[in-house]
């Protein structure tokens, strides 16, 4: 099959292009952009005159649920929801059920993924076995089954030796370490930001130290063992520094923020809005902006979805007790967009950290529109104002803070391996 | 925005669920309104038909005797009929099944509801999923708030004392952990109160607390230098004992109220406590019984406040029910 995408903005940031031109698909790769190659017909050609023409998004956090919570989403209805949001690769964590610590769990998965053919989805291993925390998983053969990273999810590893054992020996494999920096004790049981909010509320807290206590823990073994960390998300303007000052040291340590925290702060849970209980909390205003900053300035190299379905009902009870986490998926495209708006980002720099900004944390070919590279791209329209309805989103998950939202910016097709998969029927 | 939620549609407070968002005129209405009930509770005949007909369920997710007890009888004082349901929420699916609880209750056509919880902001979210003729009274919501308590100290003070704002108001003990504190804060903050004190060990003192308008000190001597109105708070010394405080022993002699320490207020101080006391451990029997204590009145006093509250809520209805005749 041969794709045309005629007209549009391409804005490709690995390989510095931002020009109008025409992009030609063929045997699902890049064929060529601006000069047609010799012989091509293309079975479908897409107007992109007005629209941009972008790498997939790459999402370095997504919970798709499956295999183990199908009564809250599926590969299926997740995988829809990411190629409606413009993204073309997913990576799932490993906290699925069973845990994905071993090498059929991967294969299952990717296999699961490739035959409903929608987005690619790498899963990240368990960095533990059972992510308890206490024993190395096999992560040599979770390599060789198709993992590209490891991690723990958001369960803690305790034990310090334990941590530094298990970056020393995913560094001797080559896998990446996603990090979840949070202080299991200083966490305990709370559920939003020490600050104004929390004391006007009476919720129990989660301490900026809990994020930055953790965070110079894995910081300080990352520099021992020379392993490769990547810090799934941050939260507050402490992180930032102390990333700044690591990766000065070259210490080879990466982040990402999600799209939420990038907008959100503890004043949006208001009166105990469960829709803003996510985990890490939302945070100050400043610790936000700081976020913001980063972001541009590059320390922080991707924005993630953290994408987390959940049926309504996990979001009807009191604060502390409600499930935390939001369907991310379908907004991230638009919240990035409004960093443009804002003025905080241009937009070759929101193209970047949603999509050769991840595929690199990763080491994965991705995130980039070269002539041979995997055709899989997003073509969208920056100028469509919609109103957020999580009614009509195509995630299971309805669970957003920002239903009812104006926002900007709209994908209108979707394109994977060369196939289109996903068409807007809205616009 | 959602802290609108306990007004109706008129502006009329049709929930009551936290003091903050509440002016001056309202909290002065419910304390006026008190000082009519109080008269009731004297008469020989201690009934009035307000709320006759109309069903009160006293729904406790958590132990009270003092609270639940005081809210019947002042829904039977109304002339409510009332429901005591003491509900244990097991761990799983908390969010469901309060939900359905609270449905299922309200299927009977029940008015009011008045809920005690131990997670902050369940009566919030019992309100946001509520018909509009059914009230939710806040009987108190984890860490968060405990409304009808605050105003019965309100009342209690204003009964001797004569303006808040020449008051200097202490509140001693465990902030952090404390509905009744934080209720408490925004009340004398509305009314105006010139010096609020909040006094614990940083342990027990919540984050940027002075944010809400009040001034902390660690030292209990010298926090209550020259105050008024001293407000002491339980200890839940069972969940604390050595990790947010080291022992009981030390606790009392550091933050334990005494006489001598009494003395360093005005002259005329009064001590309160919500109750139930710990004596020896937050106060000394001697100031809990001394003549400087209001504790017994605060619950005399508690009957007329909820009845007030109760019919604040329910006014806006009764006055519709009076239009249709």
């Amino acid at each position: 099959m041969s794709v045309l995408i005629k007209g549009g903005r391409v804005i490709d940031p690995a390989n510095n292009i931002d020009q109008i031109g025409d992009l030609f698909l063929s045997h699902g790769i890049v064929a060529s952009l601006g000069e047609e190659p010799a012989g091509f017909s293309p079975d479908e050609t897409i107007d992109a005159r007005n629209l941009i023409v972008c790498p997939g998004l790459v999402d370095l956090q997504a919970r798709l649920r499956e295999p183990g919570e199908e009564h809250k989403a599926t590969l299926e209805t997740e995988l829809t929801a990411a190629v409606a949001g413009g993204v073309t690769t997913v990576c799932c964590p490993p906290d699925t059920d069973p845990v994905i610590d071993t090498p059929a769990m991967v294969q299952m998965i990717k296999q699961k993924a490739r035959a409903i053919g929608l987005a690619h989805v790498y899963p990240i291993g368990a960095l533990t076995r059972n992510l308890a925390g206490q024993q190395l998983s096999d992560m040599a053969a979770l390599g060789d089954a198709g993992c590209v990273a490891v991690g723990n999810a958001d369960q803690s590893v305790d034990n310090t030796l334990l941590m530094r054992r298990a970056m020393q020996y995913a560094a001797t494999f080559n896998l990446n370490v996603f990090l979840n920096a949070l202080d299991p004790w200083l966490k305990g049981n709370g559920c939003v930001h020490e600050g104004e909010v929390s004391t006007r509320l009476g919720l129990p807290v989660i301490p900026e130290a809990a994020e930055v206590v953790a965070l110079a823990r894995e910081l300080a073994l990352l520099e021992t063992t020379g392993a490769s960390g990547h810090i799934t998300q941050v939260s507050c303007a402490r992180s930032v520094e102390k990333l700044a000052e690591a990766q000065t040291r070259k210490i080879a340590v990466t982040a990402a923020v999600s799209a939420h925290h990038l907008h959100l702060s503890e004043q949006d849970i208001g009166e105990f809005d469960t829709m803003c209980h996510v985990i890490p909390p939302l945070r100050s205003v400043q610790d936000r902006d700081s976020l913001r900053v980063a972001l541009a300035d590059g320390i922080i190299g991707a924005i993630c979805s953290d994408h987390q379905p959940h049926r309504l009902d996990a979001k009807l009870a009191p604060f502390s007790e409600s499930s935390p986490g939001i369907s991310g998926l379908e907004t991230l495209l638009s919240l990035a967009l409004k960093l443009t708006e804002e003025q905080i980002v241009d937009l070759p720099r929101v193209i970047t950290v949603l999509t050769a900004g991840p595929a690199r944390i990763l080491g994965i070919d991705a995130g980039h529109l070269s002539p041979g590279a995997r055709a899989n791209v997003c073509v969208f329209d920056p100028h469509i104002e919609w109103r957020v309805d999580a009614t009509e989103f195509y995630s299971n998950g309805e669970n957003t803070p920002f239903n009812g939202e104006i926002l900007k910016g709209r994908v209108m097709f979707t394109v994977v391996d060369g196939s289109i998969v996903y068409r807007n029927r809205h616009h | 925005m959602k802290s609108l939620i306990q007004f109706d549609q008129d502006g009329r407070l049709t929930h009551f669920l936290t003091i903050r968002g509440l002016n001056r005129e309202t909290l002065s209405e419910i304390l006026d309104d008190a000082e009519s009930f109080i008269s009731i509770g004297e008469r020989q005949i201690r009934k009035v038909p307000l709320l006759r007909g109309r069903t009160l369920v006293n729904l406790f997710f958590e132990d009270s005797t003092r609270t639940r007890t005081t809210f019947e009888i002042a829904a039977k004082r109304l002339s409510a009929d009332v429901i005591n349901l003491n509900a244990s929420r097991l761990s799983t699916n908390k969010g469901e099944r309060i939900l359905d609880t609270i449905r299922t209750l309200e299927a009977m056509h029940t008015d009011i509801f008045v809920i005690r919880d131990n997670a902050s902001g369940t009566s919030h979210l019992l309100a946001e999923h509520m018909p509009p003729h059914v009230h939710i009274i806040n009987a108190g919501d984890g860490r968060h708030e405990h409304p009808t308590q605050a105003m019965l100290d309100m009342f209690t003070i204003r009964r001797h004392k004569k303006d808040f704002g020449d008051l200097r108001v202490a509140i001693v003990g465990d902030i952090l952990h404390s509905r009744v504190a934080r209720s408490q804060i925004h009340a004398l903050g509305i009314l105006g109160t010139r010096d609020i004190r909040v006094i614990g060990p940083r342990t027990l003192l919540p984050t940027e607390i002075e944010r809400l308008g009040v001034n902390t000190f660690s030292d209990l001597d010298e926090g209550l230098e020259g105050v008024d109105v001293i407000m002491m708070l339980r200890l839940q010394l069972e969940r604390m004992e050595g990790q947010l405080i080291p022992s009981s022993q030390e606790y009392f002699r550091r933050y334990g109220l005494t006489t001598e320490r009494v003395r360093r207020a005005d002259p005329d101080v009064i001590v309160m406590h919500p109750g139930p006391i710990n004596r020896g451990l937050e106060i000394a029997s001697e100031v809990a019984d001394g003549e400087n204590s209001l504790i017994l009145e605060q619950v005399t006093n508690g009957i007329a406040v909820r009845m007030s509250i109760m019919a604040k809520v329910m006014d806006g209805q009764n006055s519709s029910q009076e239009a249709d005749k």
